[in-house]
């Protein structure tokens, strides 16, 4: 069942040199119960994306979709209803999305009496309980702590907890792990995998990490400029790419290339996000381009439940 | 540990400015001014006179063995007599003292009430009227002249709208006719210790006009420092978080954010502090406020020094122990500061 | 002129212009002010406290002197006191916190214990404290104020040091065996002296009015010379009811700080934006 529908989304922000192009056409569908790996270079419009689905496009944005629903919602109208009550984000960097000054306690305490009406001891009991839940040990003693007093891996954990206590049944996860040490980052990542299953909840993970998407995603979305480019069964994704980008990025991870030899890496830059794109946008650096590609805006290819957009790629390679 | 090294270095830096600023008020007040025997002895004094005065004085010993003696002096409360009045200097800033803090306290509270919550809502609208307004004000605060400020709050409040008292600490059908029980000086306490709220509303509102007039510049600057600092704290990104929680708009602007300003906060209480302590001489004398301003202008008018460096003393080192005061509250309110 | 008012914006230019008047008018004062003998000091007791008139543009003082003869006179005071103090204190602090900082070491800690305890004082009291010690006079009180004043300059020039010590082109400079006197004087003062220059330009208001707060106080100008801050405080025993003896200075020492303080601000922004 599709929990989140959207095609067409395009969030245009305005700045000093012209308007920026910082999510241009996504579409984007995502199961109940499923963790939709959304991948992509820094600048691809992955987090403008999460943040539009939370009603957080910065100031003077704006934000356009022929299709934008979350469970049969609106979200171009509720989005600020849902925020926090059906959305909740797990944000980037955990040292930063703790609140230094205040202890943790009070940072749960705040988001459990923002929606629930509990009086303060069952709160606190809540608190220590989803706190336990995210795995951290000793969870009574850590509400009079401080986050600079914690760990990274367990300030992650805090945020998770923070994210459950609104009982949003949909976490935008944006890079969660990229501040963590890989053995910290895996344990969040197989933490969040056992809450999906045991809470019900649809994981939309934000990231730039092939090695996350394969750790823990169902389904995955490309974005390259701000344009979704493949999507599918990330297992698809991963082993049998049909864009020639999602191919690309595979290509360029560093276990990718036989020991000794050079890393493949993708020359040329993305197309600035203030210039309209002519053909497709990744036809400047694409190895197999035809000159078709620079012209002509590339057709939508359906295979299952794994569909691209490439003149180039008609089937599987 | 780190906070037990970073307050013993505070308190032994405190200790040393305090030695610094009395040996200071000491070269200033004994060894600068051309001859205190003759300013001692009194008007036209006769040569003996004078030769007493250096011997009572103790003039002639050496400076250092001078300083010594001046520093204990004052550091057992001992700070001498008026060469005016006679009196003891002592007795004369106790009843002094209070008054002055009172006014200083309470415009240091104003300028809070009024810098603070401008400041957050200016950051939160940035370009609103009251952020403009705000702005306006704290560039017309910055040039006004205390003791004209003063004046015009006297002309507009007093004389023409009759709202509040022109001058003085009390009326003087009370402190005349039924003075106040000197208790801790502190004249609103004092009134609510005899349970006189009459008493209690009258001291309130003779302390309003010279308390505005020294809140007014601080409170531009709360306003300012306030603002920017929250600017910068609601781009954030727990601040981002906390919305992205469903936190609401007054929770997050309050109750996440304003914590994070605490720091410019009590840099604004320290700055009002001392802006109060140095206009009350201009103040006091404006609004005849019997405090310690008041004592050292009519001490500077008759070069009466001994009051003038007890004065000068006793101010400072309160405001020394504000300035300690302050710092070790930062590192407690913000756990941070300590690991630093 | 329109170049002008693009680098200092409208109201850093209408402040340059306010401040430009007001200094011509203490330079040109015995030719400008109405009554030039009143201005300095002459009284008339025919007109004493007259209000504001066609005679007296803005009243006459308890003497039954001139009020704007004495404002533009008192320009003179408040403009000098203003100047004077912010080059004192500069001519005392930049030099200290230049050697302090290049030296570093001893003299370093020495410099910051000192002007610890001269920053313990809240600002006006230490300056009254001296100006009494050295009796009344503008002279006086203005090396009161400068005594106050030049710490800040000499941590804040102490800080550019620490900075553009070890900037590369200083290191490079040092390593290539130029003197140390040459380094400081050619390459670190000027690149210190300019955020102090612009601090000090932000200062001269504050400056004028302490130096008018100590005037008030008695502890200024001696009479019969005129000055705002003590004709401010000769008309306050003819307060409110003759308003205009007071309201006069009281305007003017305004209007300059605020000049000064807008037109500091003006630059500063200029400079802030000049820098990479």
């Amino acid at each position: 069942m599709t929990l989140l529908d959207i095609q067409g989304l395009s969030v245009t922000i305005p700045s000093p040199a012209g308007p920026v192009q910082a999510v241009r056409r996504i579409d984007l569908n995502i199961a109940k119960g499923e963790i939709h790996g959304l991948i992509g270079e820094s600048g691809c419009g992955k987090t403008m994306t999460g943040m539009a689905l939370l009603g957080l496009a910065p100031a003077g944005a704006q934000v356009a979709a022929r299709v934008f629903q979350f469970d049969g919602i609106d979200l171009a109208k509720s989005a600020d209803a849902l925020r926090g009550r059906r959305i909740a984000l797990i944000s980037q960097d955990p040292a930063a999305a703790l609140n230094p000054v205040l202890t943790i306690g009070r940072q749960m305490d705040d988001v459990l009496r923002t929606h629930t009406l509990q009086p303060k001891a069952d709160r606190t009991a809540a608190a220590v309980a989803l706190l336990a839940a995210t795995g951290l040990p000793d969870a009574a003693k850590l509400l009079k702590r401080y986050p600079h007093q914690l760990s990274g891996g367990m300030q992650q954990r805090v945020v998770i907890a923070q994210a459950l206590a609104t009982g949003a049944d949909f976490l935008i996860a944006d890079e969660p792990t990229t501040a963590l040490d890989v053995t910290v980052g895996a344990q969040v990542l197989a933490l969040l995998r056992q809450l999906v299953a045991d809470r019900g909840l649809t994981v939309l993970m934000i990231t730039h990490d092939m090695d996350v998407v394969a750790a823990v995603c169902d389904r995955a979305t490309v974005l390259y400029a701000g344009l979704s480019v493949e999507t599918g069964p990330a297992s698809a994704i991963l082993t049998r790419p049909r864009h020639p980008y999602t191919a690309a990025l595979l290509a360029a991870l560093p276990d990718a290339a036989p020991h000794g030899q050079r890393l493949a890496a993708i020359d040329g830059q993305v197309p600035a996000s203030t210039k309209p794109i002519s053909g497709c946008a990744f036809s400047p650096r694409c190895p197999a381009a035809m000159t078709l590609c620079h012209t002509v805006p590339p057709p939508a290819r359906v295979r299952g439940d794994h569909r691209w957009a490439c003149h180039v790629a008609e089937d599987a390679p | 540990m780190d906070l037990v090294r970073y307050t013993l270095r505070r308190v032994l830096l405190s200790a040393f400015v305090v030695v610094g600023v009395t040996f200071l008020v000491f070269v200033v007040a004994q060894v600068v001014p051309s001859d205190p025997a003759a300013l001692y002895a009194g008007p036209r004094p006769t040569a003996e006179q004078i030769a007493k005065a250096r011997v009572t004085l103790d003039l002639d010993a050496p400076l250092p063995q001078r300083f010594v003696r001046f520093a204990t002096a004052m550091g057992t409360g001992d700070f001498g007599v008026s060469y005016k009045s006679r009196r003891l200097i002592s007795q004369d800033l106790a009843v002094y003292l209070p008054a002055t803090l009172e006014l200083a306290i309470f415009s240091t509270l104003l300028a809070l009430l009024l810098g603070i919550p401008t400041g957050v809502i200016a950051a939160a609208r940035r370009g609103s009227w009251l952020d403009r307004l705000g702005s306006l004000g704290s560039i017309l605060s910055v040039a006004m002249p205390t003791f004209f400020f003063a004046m015009l709050l006297q002309l507009i409040f007093s004389q023409w709208l009759g709202l509040l008292p022109l001058s003085g600490r009390l009326s003087q059908q009370i402190s005349i006719a039924d003075p106040l029980p000197f208790v801790t000086g502190f004249n609103l306490i004092d009134a609510l210790m005899a349970a006189r709220p009459a008493v209690f509303l009258d001291a309130l509102s003779h302390l309003i006009l010279p308390a505005l007039t020294l809140a007014a510049y601080p409170a531009g600057i709360a306003m300012r420092l306030t603002r920017s600092a929250m600017i910068e704290i609601l781009a954030r990104r727990h601040i981002v978080a906390a919305r992205a929680l469903g936190l609401s708009a007054p929770r997050i602007l309050f109750g996440h954010a304003l914590p994070n300003a605490v720091g410019p906060a009590l840099t604004v209480i320290g700055l009002s502090f001392a802006y109060a302590l140095t206009g009350a001489v201009l103040v006091e004398i404006i609004f005849a406020w019997p405090g310690l301003g008041r004592y050292v202008s009519e001490a500077i008018l008759s070069k009466d020094f001994p009051v003038i460096a007890a004065a000068t003393l006793v101010v400072t080192l309160c405001y020394v122990v504000m300035n300690l005061v302050i710092d070790l509250t930062q590192t407690l309110v913000d756990p941070r500061v300590a690991l630093t | 002129m329109s170049g002008l008012v693009r680098r200092l914006g409208f109201g850093g230019t209408l402040c340059l212009a306010l401040i430009v008047t007001f200094a011509l008018l203490a330079l040109f004062a015995p030719w400008l002010a109405p009554y030039p003998d009143q201005g300095m000091g002459t009284p008339n007791v025919i007109a004493k406290l007259k209000p504001p008139s066609a005679t007296f543009w803005l009243g006459t003082d308890h003497l039954g002197r001139d009020g704007l003869s004495r404002v533009i006179f008192g320009a003179r005071v408040s403009m000098s006191a203003g100047l004077l103090i912010v080059a004192f204190s500069l001519l005392i602090g930049l030099p200290v916190g230049l050697l302090a900082g290049y030296f570093g070491g001893w003299a370093d800690e020495a410099l910051m214990r000192v002007t610890d305890v001269f920053l313990a004082f809240p600002a006006l009291l230490l300056a009254v404290l001296l100006a009494a010690a050295l009796g009344p006079g503008l002279l006086n009180s203005i090396v009161a104020v400068a005594v106050t004043w030049w710490p800040w300059y000499a941590r804040m020039a102490r800080a550019e040091v620490l900075v553009l010590r070890g900037q590369p082109y200083v290191e490079a400079a040092s390593v290539m065996g130029v003197s140390q006197g040459r380094i400081v004087i050619r390459h670190i003062l000027p690149a210190a002296a300019r955020p102090l220059l612009v601090q000090a330009a932000l200062d001269v208001g504050p400056a004028l009015l302490t130096a008018s707060s100590l005037s008030f106080l008695g502890l200024g100008v001696l009479p019969p010379t005129a000055d705002w801050g003590k004709m401010v405080d000769e008309g306050r025993k003819f307060f409110p009811d003759r308003w205009w003896v007071s309201a006069a200075p009281g305007i003017a020492i305004f209007l300059l700080a605020l000049a000064f303080s807008v037109l500091g601000d003006a630059l500063r922004d200029r400079e802030g934006g000049k820098r990479p």
